[in-house]
């Protein structure tokens, strides 16, 4: 059958070329959807680095599998708040940023962030923002502040969607009720933990697969959502006739950032490096950005980034909308974090 | 050519179970009890376990620990145990109700036809689970397929729905859809064999047709019907696809917990607590139907 | 005496013949295949959103075909699940003979315990136990780690139907075989085994079906560059799911279908008739 015979090829010819690039590889391991296969071309065109590319569809996923001690990474894309994890576990490997040549076109205010604040062992990648978007034709009028994603209003009941990140979704509460991201303090907490559980017969799903689905659909009205997965939602919203608009709260929304990082026992580490350096040229971040739909940290890729993108509202924080990075939580403010989400989801 | 395996019969047994239980002994048993240790550590704050002795895990299935840390009873775990049960035994018994009159209509169609519609009823399996459930949204959901001519007709307002997705309901339908080929196969692999000209014969010595039915094939083919039933009950106990992907992760069942605990929640202790609790159900019923089962060969054993 | 025979020969057309047993077996697949439709009509939307149909359009396959992952991922899933089901599928033969032939012995229960373990236990359990198992004793194959991790589950899936079907199993063929002076294994190829083929062939149509979908317990142990297709679509759907995967899965079920006609032209041409 042509289908075996197909498959029976493809098979045959993969093995040849697994043979044949055995050096000059590098085993990348990046979240589903973030790596832009045109940027990946260039960069082994001009390296002739072959690489492999293995995706996680969380932070949570890639901890667990790199505590349990899976091996054969070269490269890790962890967001922020899990690099002090990363690092402190000692599952990463210092690779001084620093010394890259392209280092210097990184944007100072991304250069030795809090996560990192020597520069050792991370390289900026995407940044973006937590918030929620919401349907303007369904809300019928424009989403100022938490509250009304919180304790929604009437045409909003039931029509909620929350997503499955523990912290940020717990940060948007303390952005609401005005308390500290990290918060040790109990009663803070437990205002955070009643705020959630009073919304939870409202909330349709908690989960963070087909966000955009679900808004497109009507299932939800207003959901928590990520700055470019809203931009990406809006473009298929466009095309079926809907609106979707990402919010700026006057609570702010909450900011995170990726880095790329090396971890312990990686094989090729040169390689990895060599990659460092070659997302930090504002062309190659440009492309990435392009596909992934986000921000990045390079000066000067905003050449290179296609005009939609460059100009979309999700990616360009207005004037008067605060940004609020989120920071590695302390042992006793994650527990208290994981207890009141567990409360929740109960 | 006199080729004869080993002489001694227990031998030949030994040899013959080796395989399968080495494997399943390193590869399954080794680790499962890896897990039931972690499930008295105490647990890591970003996920692993630190070794030390603790039931807190076990401690949390029925207490909840308030922000300031006291200890209150609390039923959640409680409900999302008794669903979980009662979802899998839905979904078990609808692929029986369903199932077995299936595999019976199977059994009775001449050969030819037979293999075709066991093929007919593998194909969809070789579909992945996930966009199989998947296509559960499409047609149980808002503005979905089901819903459409509802929409049509006008009995239902363009921004209204009848609510089928997100919740007990479209878990167990997803449950019930993706295991029943597991109860008809089994079913129809114990109903295939029979003799059912002996067994018409003994059905004539029944008044009427339903107790020779029920008197006679239920019990010839209670080895199929057994194992469909556990092949669909146990998978559907530890299910997450659905409960995840139809129930909105709002309905948890034990299996949405236990993967809860090794992800987000990050308490590797208490999602191996759980995972042990299933394991102890499971084989409580296990031993039922072992008891079952022997009764019932001892009985045919006349 | 005609009243007699008219009533009994209408009891017997009545017996096996339940009415209306086919319009349920109808309705039944009609249920089965009826998300399959919704798949593969799906696959052609025009569209990037599944659930919204925009228009008809075979982008998506050519869009599949190109992509050079689902490919990687496809091969992976297929060298998996051959390997996986051949294994299990006659360890659990074996195992299912000397449960049902070799007499009671002590253990018997735990025995058949330990072959149905992997069933009872959540699939994500075994998938953490497995990965630290394997990291913890340095065990590295590769995709070999994949195989092996499925055989293991595998094993019950493939055990079960070849158990239902020992169970009942008429032994007088294979007594009057051992009566006429052939070799234990002679019965056994010539007697046994054909009389089990159903059972077994159920074995390893369900071991191979349940290893080509699994990704839970593949994403935990598989290493770089060894995704399989489940893992590779779950990870894809966080962006919800596109008509790609749809289009994936409708070749993955046209490949299938071709496969298992395949095997039932073969299973045709063989004489058989070995059913009571």
């Amino acid at each position: 059958m042509k289908t075996m015979t197909f498959f029976g090829l493809m098979a045959g010819s993969s093995l040849i070329a697994g043979a044949a690039m055995a050096e000059g590889t590098l085993n990348l391991y990046n979240w589903t959807d973030y790596t832009s296969p045109e940027m990946i071309d260039k960069f082994e065109a001009e390296t002739g680095i072959d690489v492999v590319l293995d995706t996680y569809d969380s932070n949570e996923t890639l901890l667990a599998k790199m505590q349990a001690g899976a091996t054969g990474y070269d490269i890790i894309v962890p967001s922020h708040n899990f690099v002090p994890i990363f690092i402190s576990e000692g599952l990463v490997q210092k690779v001084d940023a620093t010394q890259m040549e392209n280092f210097a076109n990184v944007q100072d205010r991304w250069k030795n962030p809090e996560w990192d604040p020597d520069q050792q062992y991370t390289v900026p990648f995407h940044w973006g923002s937590a918030s929620v978007s919401y349907r303007p034709d369904l809300y019928g009028k424009e989403l100022t502040s938490y509250g009304e994603y919180f304790e929604p209003s009437e045409n909003v009941k039931g029509r909620i969607g929350v997503f499955k990140t523990p912290e940020e979704i717990v940060n948007l509460a303390h952005l609401y009720l005005g308390q500290d991201f990290c918060n040790e303090n109990p009663e803070e907490m437990q205002k955070v933990q009643d705020l959630l559980v009073a919304q939870k017969p409202d909330v349709v799903a908690y989960s963070s697969e087909g966000m955009n689905d679900r808004l497109i659909n009507g299932d939800t009205i207003i959901t928590s959502h990520w700055n470019g997965y809203s931009f990406k939602g809006r473009k298929l919203a466009e095309e079926a006739g809907k609106e979707i608009t990402y919010a700026y709260p006057k609570e702010g929304v909450i900011g995170w950032s990726d880095s790329l990082m090396i971890p312990v026992g990686a094989e090729n580490v040169e390689n990895a490096k060599i990659f460092m350096n070659f997302i930090m040229d504002p062309k190659n971040m440009g492309m990435q950005s392009n596909f992934a739909g986000y921000g990045g940290p390079i000066e000067g890729q905003r050449e290179f980034m296609n005009a939609e993108l460059r100009d979309a509202p999700e990616i360009n924080v207005p004037e008067d909308a605060k940004m609020i990075f989120s920071f590695a939580c302390n042992e006793k403010s994650q527990k208290l974090i994981d207890r009141v989400w567990t409360n929740v989801l109960r | 050519m006199m080729a004869n395996l080993p002489s001694s019969p227990a031998l030949r047994r030994t040899l013959s179970l080796a395989p399968a239980l080495g494997v399943i002994g390193i590869f399954m048993l080794i680790p499962v009890c890896i897990i039931a240790v972690f499930s008295f550590l105490e647990a890591k704050s970003f996920g692993g376990v630190v070794w030390s002795f603790s039931t807190d895990a076990y401690v949390q299935l029925l207490y909840e620990r308030a922000l300031d840390d006291s200890l209150m009873l609390s039923p959640g775990y409680l409900i999302i145990i008794w669903r979980s049960f009662l979802l899998a035994g839905i979904a078990m018994l609808c692929c029986l109700v369903v199932g077995f009159p299936v595999a019976y209509f199977i059994s009775r169609q001449p050969l030819q036809h037979r293999n075709m519609w066991i093929l007919l009823i593998t194909i969809p399996f070789w579909t992945n689970q996930l966009v199989r459930t998947f296509a559960w949204i499409i047609i149980l959901g808002r503005n979905g397929i089901i819903e459409a001519p509802f929409h049509w007709v006008g009995i239902l307002g363009s921004d209204d729905t009848l609510g089928l997705m997100y919740s007990n309901f479209a878990i167990a339908v997803g449950l019930t859809y993706t295991f029943i080929p597991l109860m008809v196969l089994p079913i129809y692999a114990s109903l295939e064999k029979l003799d059912f000209t002996l067994v018409e014969a003994a059905a004539d010595l029944y008044s009427s047709k339903w107790e020779a039915f029920s008197k006679v094939i239920i019990p010839l083919s209670k080895p199929g019907i057994i194992a469909g039933c556990l092949l669909v009950f146990i998978p559907s106990l530890g299910a997450f696809i659905q409960p995840d992907l139809l129930g909105g992760g709002k309905n948890m069942m034990l299996g949405t917990l236990v993967q809860f605990q090794f992800s987000t929640a990050r308490n590797w202790p208490f999602g191996a607590a759980i995972a042990m609790i299933l394991l102890a159900a499971v084989v409580i019923f296990l031993m039922i139907y072992a008891r079952a089962a022997r009764g019932q060969q001892k009985m045919e054993l006349h | 005496m005609a009243a007699i025979e008219h009533s009994k020969r209408k009891k017997r057309r009545a017996f096996g013949e339940v009415p209306g047993l086919g319009a349920l077996a109808i309705a039944f697949m009609m249920f089965l295949y009826l998300p399959i439709l919704v798949l593969v009509v799906y696959s052609f939307n025009a569209g990037n959103i599944v659930m919204v149909w925009t228009g008809f359009s075979t982008e998506w396959y050519a869009r599949a075909f190109a992509n050079e992952d689902i490919r990687k991922a496809a091969i992976n899933s297929l060298v998996v699940a051959t390997s996986a089901t051949a294994i299990a599928t006659t360890c659990a033969t074996l195992a299912a003979l000397a449960l049902a032939r070799g007499g009671s012995f002590k253990g018997k229960g735990a025995t058949v315990g330990i072959i149905t373990l992997p069933l009872m236990v959540p699939e994500i359990v075994t998938a953490v136990a497995m990965l630290v198992f394997f990291s913890n004793i340095g065990l590295n194959f590769g995709l070999g780690n994949v195989i092996l991790a499925h055989v293991t589950f595998c094993i019950p899936f493939a055990f079960m139907p070849i158990r239902a079907r020992l169970d009942g199993m008429d032994t007088t063929l294979e007594q009057a075989s051992r009566d006429l002076y052939a070799s234990d294994w002679e019965t056994f190829r010539l007697v046994t085994l054909p009389q089990l083929m159903p059972g077994v062939l159920a074995g390893a149509m369900l071991s191979f079906v349940i290893s080509m979908d699994d990704f839970i317990i593949t994403l935990m142990v598989a290493g770089a560059g060894d995704t399989t297709l489940p893992v590779y679509i779950y990870s894809m759907i966080r962006q919800g799911i596109t008509p790609e995967i749809n289009a994936v899965s409708s070749i993955l079920l046209l490949f299938s279908i071709v496969l298992v006609t395949a095997y039932w032209f073969v299973t045709r041409t063989k004489p058989d008739g070995k059913n009571h």
